[in-house]
Parts: C-alpha cells; structure tokens; sequence
C-alpha cells in the first residue's frame, strides 16, 4: 500500500446535508398552498399573475448578475421565492406590466445593488411592494371579490378589503356603529377581498407547519408579531369598541399570516438570536397596530416589517447571547 | 434509565458505530516504530538514546522536559536506528525515535510493579503516572498528571470517567468498557486517591446500553462512584458540556478549566491506562484505536503499539475497499486529515477514519443567508457567522469581544451550515490570532 495522494481539509468531514437551495425550494414548498387557493379564489388571472412574477423575477436576477459580472445564481431559489412572495401581495386584478415592474424592482433595488442573496437589509418582495404602492395607488388597491374556479357566473365583481372597509366606515360615519365585519370564519379559509396569497388563513398556516416542522422557521417571530398586534389591538377594542374593531379581526385580516410567517421571518432580514427576533416581531406588531388603528393607510404589514428590518444590525449588535461560562464569572 | 443532557446547542449526526460489535484485536510487533517526541501537549521530550542502542519494551526513549511534559518509552524491542524528523498526525514532520524490532518483544527489566497500589500516597502515584508517560487519550493527549495536580487552592469535589464517546464512527472507549471495565474502574480509585475526591460520576452517552449495564453492576458495591446515561447529542464528550450536563456548572469562560468548577474529568481509555502504569508498572506504549469509516475493508478495534504506521493497521483491515478520499485521524467532527500512510499512531490517536471519495464534502463556500443554524448549534453559544467575517476582514479585536477564543473547535456550526461556510478554520486562524497577540501582550 504505497502511499497516495489524499484529500486534506478542515475538520469536520461530515455535514448536515442542509443547502440554501434546499431551504429556498422548501419555502417555496410551503406556499403551495396559498397559491392554489389563491387560484381557488380569484381565478387564472391570479396564476398567471404569480407565473409572471416568478419569470420575471428569475430573468432579472440572471440578466443582474450577468450585466454585474457575476456568477448566475437563479437556480438556488432565492429568486423564486423573492417571485412568488410579490406575486402573494399583489392584488388579482393587478396590470402585467405591475407585475413585471415589481419584479425587477425586487430583484436589483430590493437584493442586487446590495451584493446579492445574503447582503439585502430589506426584504425584496417587501421592497418592490411598497415601491409599487406608492407610485400605482389605484392599480395596487383594487380588489376582487373571491368567485370560486370553474363555479364564476358573472365577470369579475370588485370590493373592498375587510380592513379597507372598515377604515373608510369609520372616516364616514366617525365610529363603528352600522359595520358589520361579517364571520371571522371568511377570511379564515380566504373568502374575503385582498392579496391573492393573503386572505386565506387556513392555506397559509399549513405552509407554516412544514416550515416549522423542518425548522427553516421558528416560532419567535410570528407567535410576537401576531400576539403583539392581538393584545394591543385588544388594549384599543377594551377601552373603546365603537372606534376599535375585536383582536381576532385584526389577526385574521389583511397580510399579518402571510407577513407574521413568511415575510418577518426571512433569514435574511431578521435577526440572528431567538431573543433578537422576539423583539423583531414585537416591533412588528406594534408598528402594524400604530398604522391600522392611527395611520392613513388600512394595513401596515409590510411597513413595519420593512422598519424593523432597518433595526435588524443593531439588534443583532445588542442581543449576542451570553458565551458559555460567562454566568459563572459574573457572579462570582 | 435515566438520561441526561442539559447543556445548550450540539447536533446529532449519523452515528455509524459500525466496528461496535467487533472485540478488540492485538495487532501484535511491527517491523518498526517512530514514536514521536512530542505526543502531549506541552514541551517535546528529549531523546534519551542514541542510534544503534539497544531498547527493550517499556524502555524511556524520552525525557520529559519540564512539568507540562510526559516521558515516552519503546513500544517493541529492538534497536535504534535513527533519530530525526518523521511525518506527525499534527501535520508536518517532528522529531521522533525510529526503532526496528528484533523480533523478540522483550519487556525491560526495571518495571516496577505495586499490589499495594491503593496505600501509596497521592505523591507517589502521580510521579508513577508521570513517569509512564501518561497523557489524555481522548484525544487531546494533555499530560495526565498535570490534571491530577491542580493548585491548592482549588478545591475538587467531583471526578469525571468520560466514557461519552460522542464522536460518530469511533468505538474504541465502547470496546475497552466492555472488555476492560475493572481496569478503568481501578484507574478511576488511583485517580480519585491522587486527587483526594470521593465521588465519582461515570458518564456514557445512552447507545452504549451495554456498557452502562457493565459499569452499573461492576460498581453497584461501591457508594464513591455512579453511572449516568446521557443523551447522544454531540459534542456530548466535550468537557465543558459534559460538566454542564452532569453538574450543570459551567467552567468560566475565556481561558477557564474544569478545576475552576471543582471538577476533573478523564477519559476511560486514560483511567486503564493509569491501574496498567500504577499496577504493573507498564508505561503507555500501546492504545486501542478504531480503524473505520466505508473506506475500509473490515472495520475493527485494534490495539496497537504507539509508533506502528497507520498503514499497518489498515492492511490489518483488509486494506482499502474503495477510492480514498481522505485518510483522517480522529473522528469526523474533530479529525485531522493525514496525507501520509506513514504517519505513526501515538497517545492520542483515538481512531482511523478512512472516507472513500464518494463520501468527501466538497465544500464550496456560498454567501451567509444569515439562517443562524450555527448559532443554535454552537455548543459554547457564540455567533460563529459574525466571528467568521471578523475572521476573513482580520478583525481580530472584534473577533475577541466576541468571544472567539471560547470555541472548542467542535465543528457543529461548519455541519449544519447550509452555505458550506468552513466556519471552524475561520474561528480557529482567529482564534491563534487572538491568543497569539494576547501573548505578546503578556
């Protein structure tokens, strides 16, 4: 047995197996579900919304990269996941050219001019969302109300969103009296207006299980984020019911599933210790609740989650967790 | 049975005890040893022959050199034929004695053996185990009796027999647990004795059921030592973590020893090793050794003499069964990688691992997608992806605020990480910056 040439590396000389394309892919996974009750809901148009985005978000990314001079990363599934979240906060009745605009935004202003997958501090989707917003108001908030597939009579009739309604009631009529919120179970399994991946509570919780389950989540963003909004909410509901709609409605209304589960948590833009991201998912909340109950717009999802990806660095720099040994010397 | 893991982080890789159910096999005499200078940490030893000597087995072939320092002894008989520098498991060439065998086996006269051992004093048992060339045979193969010689005024109230084994594929400990308990047990009590402790606490990780059942009955008269079961999490075995899970203390950080806790853990291999030395007056010239992994023919524990070629074991495994990737001493998650056949098995290698080059990771590095799976798994709760940039900008000084010198070089941030960030080489060349530069300072 002479001797031959060995491969030399640093210990250890095993691995988890775990890769980023696998986590990606898996997060894309888990929104299945709310893409096909999407679907369910508001028709075609709604996939090939979502089609369009995850297109155009991948040709962006590889036409980024190649003009930047870098290796072409479309296939590790950053990009359709970036796709597919935009697509989920777009309204059904959204123009293709929104959607394409979106897309691209997400990809070079929301990750790319940045470094690329890893670098961005602000979630993409969430980006080009509000970019959108801002600049097409009208296309942005138009809504459809849900026609189940293959059972759609008439063309497409539009309405408002629950939390829409609600704030234009309570601008109208000064306090809550005459609103009817209708049952909680509607928006529960999707039957109410809005996002094409946000009215479903029900679709957007399964995704979240496998999430869990595979430990690509945890649960100390969403359970801080949707508790934070579901206490003060209820604080507002305690002290004064006619101008502050029930807890559960907030909780099951607008982007908070969606958001609280797969937006707060992206690795990326959220911080690093258990203890960071409760805080992470406090500010959420908090934030949400001071723009649905005092800001001008209904909803502040992707807001607060936006502003509390801006505090991630420094909360990161507070909550480094004690190395082990340090208690030991601290007391004594 | 009761199980016990407390301490934070780890991971549970793959186990693949595969050479589990495969008594220990005497490898016999080489041709040849090289036994190494320097096979402890601290400083190398002297030579104490000259070539063309004539050594027999148990013979001191070098002299300590100061206190951090053990002698080493001839494994075979035979005749010394160089002095010089050979290739070491630690990766370049260092000073070693090369003895060829006469083929006789012969054991030296002066051996000294005590049935009396448990009346000498403390004194005189750490000078034996000095003398016979003890050191940890875990695997970081620090001087035995330094450990059993902890200042005054730490005050030691718990002894530890690591028997956890939590490393994947090695099963060397297991072996010896089963076959040679009553050794180790009287190694636990000369080791106890020497340190003046009366408790005892024998940890073995819960897949060894066999072996916890031997030690539980081998020590059911004996009210100084327990037997505990503990969770296979790796790194279970590390003593720090071992200590938080048994005694839920933790040694202090940045530079603490398990002393500072009142504690003392050995590793059973160490304990046989210290009834041989005390006992019959045999110095550490041979160990058991795991030689395995898919890359081999026929997994098997071996006991070998220090300084037999690695190459001999493995042709006492049938050889190669496959293209060899890598060729690893240790186990997988603290390992180190050999690029020579030659190199010889010393006091601290623990097993052979032989990965064939469809299992070798070929670790391309991606960017951080920040997921902070290494910080769940960091066993000494670091954040090893912030020290791992700190680590590639040469920011050392951020580097030690953040605690880098606290890593025990585990590997669990590098296993689970899903960007195939070489995590643990990027904290250890900071951590050498870091202690290097404290050095100065001093």
């Amino acid at each position: 047995m002479e001797d031959r040439q060995f491969i030399l590396s640093s210990s250890p000389h095993i691995h988890s197996g775990e890769s980023t394309p696998r986590i990606m892919y898996s997060v894309a996974a888990a929104l299945a579900p709310a893409i096909a009750t999407g679907v369910y809901l508001f028709g075609l148009r709604a996939l090939w919304v979502v089609i369009l985005s995850v297109a155009a978000g991948l040709a962006t990314e590889a036409g980024a990269q190649r003009v930047m001079g870098r290796e072409v990363t479309i296939s590790d599934g950053s990009a359709l996941v970036t796709g597919i979240l935009l697509a989920l906060n777009l309204p059904p009745t959204v123009p293709w050219w929104v959607v394409i605009v979106g897309s691209a935004i997400a990809i070079v202003i929301g990750k790319q001019i940045y470094g690329g997958l890893g670098y961005n501090p602000f979630n993409p989707a969430l980006v080009a969302r509000v970019i959108l917003l801002i600049s097409f108001p009208v296309q942005m908030t138009t809504w459809l109300k849900p026609s189940p597939l293959f059972s759609r009579a008439v063309d497409a009739v539009t309405t408002a969103t629950p939390l829409g309604a609600m704030k234009t009631h309570l601008m109208v009529k000064g306090s809550l009296e005459g609103f009817t919120m209708g049952e909680l179970w509607n928006p529960f399994i999707g039957n109410i207006g809005g996002c094409i991946g946000e009215t479903s509570v029900i679709a957007l919780l399964i995704g979240a299980g496998f999430l869990l389950y595979r430990g690509y989540i945890t649960w100390h963003i969403p359970v801080t984020f949707i508790g934070t909004v579901f206490v003060l909410s209820g604080l507002f509901w305690a002290i004064n019911p006619d101008q502050y709609i029930t807890p559960l409605f907030h909780v099951v209304t607008g982007g908070l599933v969606l958001g609280a589960f797969y937006m707060a948590t992206d690795m990326v833009t959220s911080p690093l210790t258990d203890r960071g991201m409760m805080l992470f998912g406090m500010g959420c909340g908090a934030i949400t609740i001071v723009i649905r109950l005092f800001g001008g717009y209904p909803e502040g999802v992707s807001y607060s989650i936006l502003l509390m990806n801006a505090a991630t660095p420094l909360i990161d720099r507070y909550f480094k967790p004690k190395t082990f040994g340090w208690r030991t010397v601290s007391s004594g | 049975m009761k199980v016990r893991c407390s301490f934070q982080g780890g991971i549970h890789p793959s186990e693949e005890k595969i050479s589990e159910g495969t008594p220990v096999e005497d490898l016999g005499v080489p041709e040849r040893v090289v036994v190494p200078l320097s096979q402890h940490i601290g400083a190398p030893c002297e030579a104490t022959v000259s070539p063309g000597d004539k050594v027999k087995k148990g013979d001191r072939v070098g002299q300590a050199t100061g206190f951090v320092s053990v002698n080493v002894h001839a494994s075979i008989s035979g005749v010394v034929k160089s002095i010089g520098l050979f290739p070491h498991p630690l990766g370049r060439p260092l000073p070693a004695v090369e003895i060829e065998s006469d083929g006789e086996d012969a054991w030296a006269d002066h051996l000294k053996s005590h049935e009396d051992y448990m009346d000498l004093s403390p004194e005189a048992l750490k000078e034996i185990i000095r003398d016979m060339g003890l050191v940890g045979m875990g695997g970081a193969a620090f001087p035995t009796h330094v450990k059993l010689s902890p200042p005054k005024e730490k005050s030691i109230d718990t002894f530890i027999i690591n028997g956890a084994e939590c490393e994947p594929y090695l099963t060397a400990d297991h072996r010896l647990m089963l076959e040679e308990a009553e050794s180790i047990v009287a190694g636990a009590r000369i080791a106890m004795r020497s340190l003046g402790v009366h408790r005892g606490i024998i940890a073995i990780e819960s897949n060894k059921p066999d072996a916890i059942e031997k030690m539980t009955a081998l020590t059911e008269d004996m009210p100084e030592l327990e037997v505990t079961a503990l969770r296979v999490r790796y790194p279970q075995g590390a003593e720090k973590q071992l200590i938080k899970t048994l005694l839920n203390r933790e040694v202090p950080f940045s530079g603490g020893l398990p002393m500072d806790v009142g504690v003392i853990v050995h590793n059973v291999g160490t304990l046989s090793a210290i009834y041989k030395a005390v006992r019959f007056g045999i110095p550490l010239i041979e160990r058991v050794t795991t030689v395995t992994g898919s890359g081999v023919r026929e997994p098997k524990n071996l006991r070998a003499r220090i300084g037999t070629p690695i190459k001999v074991l493995i042709e006492a495994c049938g050889g190669f069964s496959a293209d060899v990737g890598k060729v690893i001493i240790g186990g997988p998650m603290m390992g180190v990688g050999q690029y020579s056949l030659e190199i010889p098995v010393v006091k601290g290698t623990s097993g052979i691992l032989v990965q064939p080059l469809s299992e070798v990771e070929e670790g391309i590095a991606h960017t951080c997608i920040r997921c902070g799976s290494c910080i769940r798994a960091c066993p000494s709760r670091l954040m090893p992806t912030i020290l791992a940039v700190f680590a590639q900008r040469e920011m050392f000084d951020e580097a030690e605020r953040y605690d880098v010198i606290d890593c025990i070089e585990c590997g669990c941030c590098s296993y689970v990480c899903p960007a195939r960030i070489p995590m643990v080489q990027l904290l250890r060349y900071a951590k050498a910056e870091v202690l290097a530069r404290r050095k100065k300072a001093a």
